[in-house]
């Protein structure tokens, strides 16, 4: 018989879900505060969304080292555009860049499921969903983490966009109001934290339109 | 037919060139810390285990850093005493600038984040879970970091067992300004229970306070404990022949 041997993984799951809606001229982002580990919840407290431009807000969960190490890179690599550019980087050219982040990690991946969203140049929303090795794609809504299971099939029901294989391409964001949006969002976690053991504690919102950001909070079930 | 002996196949490579850590050695058990009126509360116990035995009796395991900050460390003790030197270097070089500016607890626990997840990066971790506490201009700060880089704040926080025994404790009974004898009761009510549950803890514990005006780490002092339970005398009573 070996004497039994301490081994360690590089990755963690921290757990907890991130959702985003874009609508014709907002995109909502949200995601809960709990950060867990195995059984144990950390912490009740913790954002997983991050600003990285503007217009550009991104959602993510998974393994959180690894999620603020590609925050920061991002946070840096977008200061470096705006010396160079002297502008904010738009929402699409932000995707572009988290996509290529994760792919030049393929062989030892950040752990790290994320939604960006944030209004386009011309102040319509837009969602971008990963996986996390950078694989993504424009959509109208988006899931991730450990309550999506639970959640897409919801937003499919209540969100259904056109077919991207439709041509002339139809408009894939939401004909419902913010209100109405952030209402969904809220319901869509509620409902969530009943079934996943790692969503709970609070929610976060964060809502882009034409004046601003502006953040908003629910309480969540804490068990 | 050498079935007997384990071949140990790895993907990296020879175990006997790897000079990476595979398992900690001499190790310390939990850290529960808690943000109280004034500042910071961390106690400790100054155990140093080598696997089941228990080599070290007088291990230090939260020191002071700078001027504003204590660290407090479980896992294995090279490695803490290895965070410990670069950060005498990161103070020091922060102290030369001789600028009236010195590094708050906020940079002091992003310095050991990136410390430990860059290490975690190159396969070759430091096998600590570290609770760095402080007061800056009147803010407390309080977080942890585990050995891959995991790191959150909180108005509690544990290392290993403590997570366990002593969080469930704090959520219950925490609550914002606590004074500093209502902090360490508590504390000591957590540091009783692992002492009671936790096979790697010793009786032999450390309380620091950091707050505006300073670090105090007490001198080593033993909780009271109580065996007296009626269930432990005579204990086969009831199946006789046992023992």
């Amino acid at each position: 018989m070996t004497k039994q041997q301490a081994n360690w993984s590089p990755y963690d799951n921290n757990g907890g879900s991130c959702v985003a809606v874009a609508g014709a001229d907002y995109c909502v982002v949200a995601a809960d505060t709990r950060m867990s580990s195995g059984y144990n919840i950390l912490t009740r407290d913790y954002s997983k969304i991050c600003k990285l431009a503007d217009k550009c807000v991104m959602a993510s969960s998974g393994f959180q080292a690894d999620v603020k190490a590609l925050q920061k890179l991002l946070a840096a690599r977008h200061l470096i555009y705006q010396h160079q550019h002297n502008k904010q980087m738009s929402c699409p050219a932000m995707a572009q860049l988290l996509s290529n982040t994760l792919y030049y990690k393929r062989f030892f991946p950040y752990y790290s499921f994320n939604v960006l969203g944030g209004l386009d140049s011309e102040g319509k929303g837009c969602v971008f969903t990963y996986d996390a090795v950078g694989s993504y794609e424009k959509v109208g809504y988006s899931s991730q983490g450990s309550g999506s299971t639970l959640i897409m099939p919801f937003l499919d029901n209540q969100l259904k966009s056109p077919s991207p294989l439709l041509l002339p391409a139809l408009d894939a964001v939401t004909p419902l109001s913010e209100s109405e949006a952030v209402d969904l969002v809220k319901t869509v976690f509620a409902s969530a934290t009943e079934r996943d053991i790692y969503t709970g504690d609070k929610l976060e919102i964060v809502i882009l339109n034409a004046e601003g950001i502006r953040r908003e909070y629910m309480e969540l079930r804490k068990d | 037919m050498d079935s007997n002996q384990a071949k140990q196949h790895n993907l990296l490579g020879s175990e006997a060139a790897s000079e990476r850590t595979l398992y900690p050695y001499v190790t310390g058990s939990s850290v529960v810390a808690i943000k109280y009126k004034d500042g910071i509360l961390m106690a400790a116990d100054m155990g140093g285990s080598y696997g089941s035995t228990l080599r070290y009796k007088s291990v230090e395991r939260v020191k002071p850093i700078g001027k504003h900050s204590i660290l407090g460390a479980s896992g294995e003790i090279s490695d803490f005493q290895e965070i410990l030197r670069s950060l005498d270097e990161l103070i020091l070089y922060d102290n030369m600038w001789d600028d009236g500016n010195s590094l708050g607890p906020k940079e002091v626990h992003s310095y050991l984040t990136r410390m430990m997840y860059n290490r975690r990066n190159k396969f070759n971790p430091l096998w600590n879970s570290l609770i760095l506490g402080g007061v800056k201009n009147g803010q407390k700060y309080l977080g942890m970091v585990s050995m891959i880089g995991v790191n959150f704040e909180d108005n509690h926080v544990a290392t290993g067992f403590g997570n366990h025994l002593a969080r469930p404790i704090l959520r219950d009974e925490w609550h914002e300004n606590l004074s500093f004898e209502d902090g360490v009761k508590l504390l000591e009510k957590c540091m009783r229970v692992l002492l009671y549950r936790d096979r790697s803890a010793v009786n032999k514990l450390q309380i620091a306070k950091i707050t505006e005006e300073g670090v105090t780490i007490s001198q080593p002092y033993a909780l009271k404990t109580f065996w007296g339970f009626a269930a432990f005398e005579n204990p086969t009573v009831g199946a006789e022949g046992s023992w």
